[in-house]
């Protein structure tokens, strides 16, 4: 027979296992690990958590330049209600705090909960632009036929660079009485300040 | 030693052969029964994945619905996809890692025998799970064999947990074939068989296990996310939950990108021993060949964005992927000039495996080329899901995963059943294989540059003509592949007989043996100078 080494095969078998169970874990240690990544840089648009409770003090409002903000709203998989932004865009100022309202009527005969999940575009936005009120920080819940305008109050970042003319907002709401999902914004809440430098 | 021990021994000897009967196949594990059985198993999933190509190829013969409804036009892609990368391409390599590493490095067998017959038997399972999909209601997957969520998690068929749990066990497979290779190329080597005398397919396979063994857990974890969205209520991928999509891509890409060179450097391996029997000389830089494999292997894990330029990647990120995928050009290019070096100046013959390997280098070197035109991320923008980038990656599998399969049976063929096959009936094979592929994938580069996007059951009128050669040429193709099948069959049941080195330039402990291979080899392993 060839030298096979009895202990051998088995330590070959060892750190495969090794190897094989931490390459799994590390697929699903890489959830978490993205989610940190994307807030860390900024990017990917995720603006739900961007909690402010109020400007930073030394904020100035510069009126040197505007900023588009475009507001776009659409429906989640069989999700009835009728959902809009009351204004299709505005124009704002760097520092400049904005009040805007979305509109959800809910057309069915039952009450019914949504949660609105938020996405800006560009991505490379996101760090920028702040909201001090929300209604996707909360879940809404209508009764049958009921009509709500939802406030959104939110400022952009003096810091933002020049680069950053114009910026898409868009909200996507689903249902979420009929699924036992749990959103994770309410719980993200925090006071969050901009790194002023 | 007495006389009596010495009879004995002998009868011990002849018991030694294959058992009688079905349960032959069933129990066995013997390395080359294993090994035939992986072939066998991939030629079926071979022609099944190619039945449903030619579904695929006649509904776009013409534009307008003619064939199928889109539904199952959409399954059709999807099986296809899932059958020739998980069915075909991956067992056929690993039937050819067990049938020929043990030979090459001097070893009895495969280390871990019990778990090799394991690991092939779990296959058919797997695949009657995936394939019974086709009859359940709602279907077999329609979302592409890419599985992205949310249209697999949220708007998916029914089938799709059966397909989940097709891909855990043939995932845990490819993970136990992989363990058994590095397991047999650590501990078996021949006395005097170091690594840097291995042969290039056995160099090849090692690192191919390497790359088995860090991804498919990652595939197994991001089905098993998907199973968890789909009946669990989480939500990893579900936007409405707070997950995101875009990490699924993420996590399949870091999959699939090595997915896709474990799918071609066993070939590459091949393609290094049949260059220089044919040319009869020596390989050309057998060192830079094995660095540069290895530096495919450690790239490949850091260029999976590629494939996700339009999902919203930051500008930094799409630079990064750009440049690290072009770098691979770099070891992949060694290679090709490594082959060319290797038959300039060479005694060069032509018999089919010869062929099939020179037409590898070049063939595999358009769709590389194409390769790079796709990492271009400005140009990709516009590339991205039209049928170009269905060219390039038929053009790196079939003349670069399959031609190498193909090259390979050719080659050790005579070894493994004692009988020469039909040369010329090889040589139709080739050329049948040659002009079909490339009629069907070629006008797919036009077509996709034209706009032409993939995975649509029709098409608008100006892609008529190409789409109607790629037609004939996929049915050329596929028609010619029952001919490999002929000439397969008629060469284990007879033909001339094959000398145990039937290839005058060959080299490797494999043509030491005698043709055909008896049923236990290297029980005394032999000296390697």
């Amino acid at each position: 027979m060839n030298e096979t080494k009895p202990g051998s095969n088995k330590r070959v078998l060892g750190w495969s296992a090794f190897a094989i169970v931490g390459m799994f874990a590390f697929g699903f240690a890489l959830v978490p690990l993205y989610d940190v990544m994307c807030e860390a840089l900024g990017i990917n648009g995720k603006t739900g958590s961007q909690y402010t409770v109020e400007a930073p003090d030394d904020m100035r409002i510069d009126t040197s330049r505007t900023i588009r903000v475009q507001f776009t709203a659409q429906n989640g998989l069989d999700m009835p209600w009728e959902f809009s932004a009351d204004q299709r865009s505005i124009e704002v100022h760097p520092g400049e705090m904005a009040f805007v309202e979305f509109i959800a009527h809910n057309p069915t005969d039952q009450v019914m909960t949504a949660q609105a999940i938020p996405s800006l575009s560009p991505s490379s936005g996101t760090n920028y632009f702040h909201k001090t009120e929300c209604f996707c920080f909360q879940e809404q819940k209508l009764e049958p036929g009921e009509t709500v305008r939802m406030p959104l109050v939110f400022f952009v970042d003096d810091l933002a660079p020049a680069s950053l003319h114009r910026v898409t907002l868009n909200y996507t709401i689903y249902e979420q009485s009929r699924s036992e999902q749990v959103a994770p914004v309410a719980k993200n809440v925090e006071l969050k300040t901009t790194d002023r430098g | 030693m007495s006389a009596v021990t010495d009879t004995h021994a002998a009868d011990h000897h002849d018991a030694h052969g294959p058992a009688k009967g079905f349960t032959r196949w069933l129990f066995t594990t013997n390395h080359k029964d294993i090994g035939a059985m992986y072939l066998i198993f991939s030629f079926a999933m071979f022609l099944l994945g190619g039945a449903m190509a030619m579904v695929i190829r006649a509904e776009l013969f013409q534009p307008g619905m003619q064939m199928v409804e889109p539904a199952f036009f959409n399954q059709m892609t999807t099986m296809h996809g899932l059958i020739m990368v998980f069915g075909a391409v991956m067992p056929a390599f690993v039937g050819l890692a067990n049938y020929m590493i043990p030979l090459m490095i001097g070893a009895p067998d495969m280390a871990l025998p019990r778990m090799n017959n394991w690991s092939f038997w779990l296959l058919p399972a797997a695949f009657l799970l995936l394939v019974s999909t086709l009859f359940m209601e709602g279907g077999a997957p329609n979302f592409g064999w890419t599985f992205y969520a949310p249209l697999s998690t949220e708007y998916g068929p029914p089938s799709t947990t059966y397909f989940i749990f097709a891909v855990h066990i043939m995932g845990i497979s490819s993970i136990m074939g992989a363990i058994n290779v590095i397991a047999t190329i650590i501990n078996l080597r021949a006395p005097g068989m170091t690594l840097m005398k291995m042969p290039l397919f056995v160099w090849t396979w090692l690192i191919t296990a390497f790359l088995l063994i860090a991804v498919m857990p990652v595939l197994a974890g991001v089905v098993t996310m998907m199973l968890m969205d789909i009946h669990f209520g989480t939500s990893f991928f579900n936007a409405a939950g707070g997950g995101d999509p875009v990490l699924f891509q993420h996590l399949f890409w870091f999959f699939g990108h090595p997915e896709v060179y474990i799918m071609i450097l066993p070939a590459f391996g091949i393609v290094s021993a049949i260059i220089p029997a044919f040319s009869r000389k020596r390989l050309f830089g057998y060192t830079s060949m094995v660095y540069a494999t290895g530096a495919i292997a450690v790239l490949s894990f850091f260029v999976w964005a590629h494939h996700m330029f339009v999902v919203g990647l930051p500008l930094q990120a799409e630079l990064f992927f750009m440049y690290a995928t072009m770098i691979i050009a770099v070891p992949t290019g060694v290679k090709i000039f490594n082959w060319i070096s290797t038959m300039f100046r060479g005694s060069l013959s032509f018999e089919t495996p010869m062929l099939f390997a020179v037409a590898f280098v070049i063939l595999f070197t358009v769709g590389g080329l194409s390769g790079v035109m796709l990492a271009i991320a400005p140009a990709d923008f516009q590339y991205h899901d039209t049928y170009f980038v269905v060219a390039h990656f038929h053009y790196v599998l079939v003349p670069g995963a399959i031609f190498g399969i193909f090259a390979a049976v050719y080659y050790w063929l005579p070894k493994w059943t004692g009988h020469m096959y039909n040369e010329m009936l090889g040589k139709t094979h080739f050329w049948m294989s040659f002009i079909g592929m490339n009629l069907a994938f070629f006008p797919m580069h036009f077509v996709g540059l034209a706009g032409m996007p993939r995975r649509y059951a029709d098409y608008p009128l100006q892609f008529a003509n190409f789409n109607m050669i790629s037609s004939i040429g996929a049915f050329m193709f596929g028609v010619t592949q029952l001919l490999l099948l002929y000439i397969v069959i008629k060469t284990i049941r007879g033909g001339k007989k094959a000398p145990a080195k039937p290839w005058d330039g060959a080299e490797g402990l494999e043509w030491d043996l005698p043709s055909p291979l008896p049923y236990h080899t290297f029980a005394k392993p032999p000296t390697v100078q």
